[in-house]
């Protein structure tokens, strides 16, 4: 196997409210193979 | 955009692709890795590169190239970016830095609020009127947001204990009435943070962060008192004794790299070891020579980050682990769009007060008059800041167009860029290399926790 796709990838969007991000990359709002 | 990336672990190495406009992660082998980096020109193929892909049967690799285009029809590699338009203002604000003193009982010599003053004379504390009209304000600012957050700062905000409890107190009152939720945290430096303080904090906080620098002589070089004695010992009891009442309710001990420790591994070890489990640890924000990053800085800040990320999979993998701020990327259930486009949202969702009721874009301009945005009795500001602030969008940021991590960082920070780029929309370049290569190690942590399940019994 060459490639896994662990995670790929409108609707409920902008709703906000998440939490205030002060990145928002460490915020909240698979395919579980061993790694190659 | 598509990005790749290899990381080193145990002894063997593992690829990565990395779809940067649809968020997917692909784990390749070598072959496929080098396939991506030519075919979609990543990065030019050294002389020996170029020869292993000569040597790849040609059935293999045109299955591979195959594979490639397959997830491209899906959406998920080489995935154009999309155009999207400028943020529409609601005008709704559902967050609130309070800036509950300009004073403090420490001097740390990176303060971005100049000891805590916002380089005030007054070292004013808030009264708990201007906190409860704040709370109004805020009520009155939020439109259809349910779920409100307010966040005590300073300066040291357990300086005004009484005035936060009271605070807490009627804004819980307003609840029922106004319909809203409130979240409340505090940013202390733990020096009064004694037995009766912590345990109101557990009860009453969503989440506490508590800041210390790591290693003793890190901390006291860096976090001295008015007069220069060293409180490592006193702050480090008095954090312990929080994080442990939290139990598995949210806080981060929360410390600061510069120039002077960029070991900074050593500083998150030592604070595991101590028994925190939820740790942040970031780079100086500042220009002061000595202490600030410089790019010759980066290939040891690199290393290090490096170095952390393997202990953090050691402690995972030992069933220990703990969670590192800038090492958490929520890849099942992360932000929608919007919220990657508009970042912290300062100035438009997101706001700071002052003492004495003045209102800004967020905790970093207080007291810069030119940003004004009113005050909590209703009075008016300069003209335009609200404007300003709702143009600030990672697609207009020119040096964000191309980057990998631009919807994880949503462009940086405004009062950032503007202090040290020039301007909301100039990114600062040592700021966004260490947001790239800790991207990068937080993907492949996310990747190796995502299909390793954790050892059970694990602490938290």
């Amino acid at each position: 196997m060459h490639i896994n796709s662990i995670v790929k990838k409108e609707g409920k969007i902008g709703c906000g409210e998440c939490q205030s991000s002060c990145t928002v990359g460490n915020q909240s709002c698979v395919i579980r193979k061993p790694l190659i | 955009m598509v990005h790749t990336f290899k990381f080193s672990y145990s002894g063997k190495e593992h690829y990565f692709v990395w779809d940067a406009e649809s968020g997917s992660l692909h784990n390749v082998d070598r072959v496929a890795f080098l396939i991506v980096n030519k075919i979609y020109d990543v990065r030019p193929l050294s002389k020996e590169e170029q020869g292993e892909l000569c040597a790849v049967p040609k059935e293999e690799y045109d299955g591979i190239v195959s594979e490639l285009k397959n997830l491209e029809a899906e959406g998920c590699l080489n995935t154009p970016c999309t155009t999207y338009a400028e943020k529409k203002r609601t005008g709704e604000i559902k967050a609130m830095c309070l800036n509950v003193c300009y004073d403090c009982n420490l001097r740390c010599k990176y303060c971005f609020a100049d000891e805590g003053t916002y380089h005030t004379t007054s070292r004013a504390h808030m009264s708990a009127e201007t906190g409860k009209a704040a709370i109004d304000w805020l009520i009155s600012r939020s439109g259809k947001r349910h779920n409100l957050e307010v966040d005590f700062f300073g300066g040291e905000p357990l300086l005004c204990y009484d005035a936060v409890k009271q605070i807490v107190e009627y804004a819980r009152s307003r609840e029922k009435d106004s319909g809203k939720t409130f979240s409340f945290t505090m940013t202390t430096n733990c020096l009064l943070l004694d037995e009766e303080k912590a345990k109101w904090l557990d009860e009453n906080m969503y989440n506490v962060v508590l800041s210390l620098d790591g290693r003793k002589d890190v901390h006291n070089r860096m976090r001295p008192t008015p007069n220069g004695k060293d409180v490592y010992d006193v702050i480090r009891k008095n954090a312990l004794y929080m994080a442990k009442l939290r139990g598995k309710k949210s806080y981060y001990v929360r410390g600061t790299f510069t120039q002077a420790n960029l070991d900074f591994a050593g500083d998150v070890k030592a604070m595991v070891e101590a028994g925190f489990d939820s740790v942040s640890v970031e780079p100086v924000v500042t220009d002061i020579p000595g202490i600030e990053i410089r790019d010759c800085d980066l290939p040891v800040i690199f290393e290090e980050y490096d170095k952390l990320a393997r202990y953090y999979l050691d402690r995972y993998n030992a069933g220990k682990p703990f969670t590192f701020f800038h090492y958490f990327v929520d890849l099942e259930t992360s932000p929608c769009m919007t919220k990657r486009l508009t970042g912290c949202g300062s100035g438009c969702e997101y706001v700071a007060v002052s003492p004495e009721g003045k209102i800004y874009p967020c905790h970093q301009f207080c007291e810069q008059e030119e940003y004004l945005m009113g005050d909590v009795w209703g009075g008016e500001g300069v003209q335009g800041v609200e404007d300003y602030f709702a143009t600030n969008i990672v697609t207009r940021k020119k040096e964000c167009e191309n980057c990998f991590a631009k919807y994880y960082c949503s462009g940086g920070c405004a009062a950032n860029n503007i202090k040290f780029g020039g301007g909301m929309d100039n990114v600062t370049p040592i700021t966004c290399a260490m947001m790239r290569k800790r991207l990068e190690n937080a993907l492949f942590i996310a990747a190796y926790t995502l299909v390793s399940p954790p050892i059970e019994n694990a602490v938290r």
